[in-house]
């Protein structure tokens, strides 16, 4: 009955497209507040993107510190992403996909600093990077690198410039 | 070893550069985390069997790029670079890169 077997693949394809969608939503929300936690908790160490250290002051030796994320999107945002395809413009639920690998990788990198005994991280570089999954060539997961060199800074005293 | 992705170490002076060292590896994801990974990809969120692939393969680039250092005489990588690349699907190559010198106190 090839009726049948129409409504049956609809049926499935709704039922991922839902799934997504509910199960999608609740892992961004519940990751994002987990995210702006341990954001919060991380605030005091410090991260630059200058490839130079302020000259003035003595630092511990440094140490190089990496973080890493491989996020994953939703069935239900591929779907969204997939339509706004054919008329271009932009691709939102991928925006918040990739910002989040990069906050968690961020944090990641931070956290190694902290737990060296770091409180500044100098020369940050980001590099972001598709991960394949399967044989379909649509870009589904992402991985987001952060790494840098972890210093802590031995006068305190001093202001930074 | 002393690693960095500064062009300077604060604190030591660059007495010798030795070049370039660098360090890959290409490593390719089993069946087992290919199948959590297509059901993570219908609800979405971390795949933490890739970040830990990812981390390890990583880790051996580094090493790797830490032996030819040493081979060459090198106490310190300076500038280090890290980079990324998706060969087949499946596969992934990690590439660590550097400046080998060496520094002294002071």
């Amino acid at each position: 009955m090839p009726d049948f077997e129409y409504s049956y693949q609809i049926g499935w394809f709704l039922l991922l497209l839902l799934t997504g969608y509910l199960a999608g939503r609740y892992n961004e929300r519940r990751h994002y507040r987990s995210i702006r936690k341990r954001e919060l908790g991380l605030k005091d160490l410090l991260v630059f993107s200058t490839r130079h250290l302020p000259a003035d002051g003595a630092y511990t030796a440094p140490a190089m510190v990496l973080g890493s994320a491989v996020i994953s999107v939703d069935y239900f945002k591929s779907f969204l992403a997939s339509l706004r395809r054919l008329i271009g413009g932009n691709i939102d639920s991928y925006e918040s996909l990739v910002e989040r690998a990069r906050r968690e990788a961020i944090l990641r990198m931070k956290l190694e600093a902290r737990n060296q005994g770091a409180d500044m991280v100098f020369n940050v570089k980001l590099e972001t990077s598709r991960v394949y999954s399967g044989e379909k060539n649509l870009t589904q997961s992402v991985e987001v690198l952060a790494y840098g060199t972890a210093v802590k800074r031995l006068e305190q005293s001093a202001e930074i410039h | 070893m002393i690693l960095s992705t500064l062009e300077q170490l604060p604190g030591n002076r660059i007495t010798e550069h030795l070049g370039l060292v660098h360090g890959s590896t290409v490593k390719a994801k089993h069946v087992g985390r290919d199948l959590m990974a297509s059901l993570k990809n219908i609800v979405g969120g971390e795949l933490v069997g890739y970040t830990e692939l990812l981390n390890e393969a990583r880790e051996e680039s580094i090493k790797r790029m830490i032996a030819e250092a040493e081979s060459i005489g090198a106490n310190a990588v300076i500038n280090i670079r890290f980079s990324t690349s998706s060969i087949t699907s499946g596969a992934a190559e990690l590439l660590a890169y550097g400046s080998a010198v060496k520094v002294e106190n002071g």
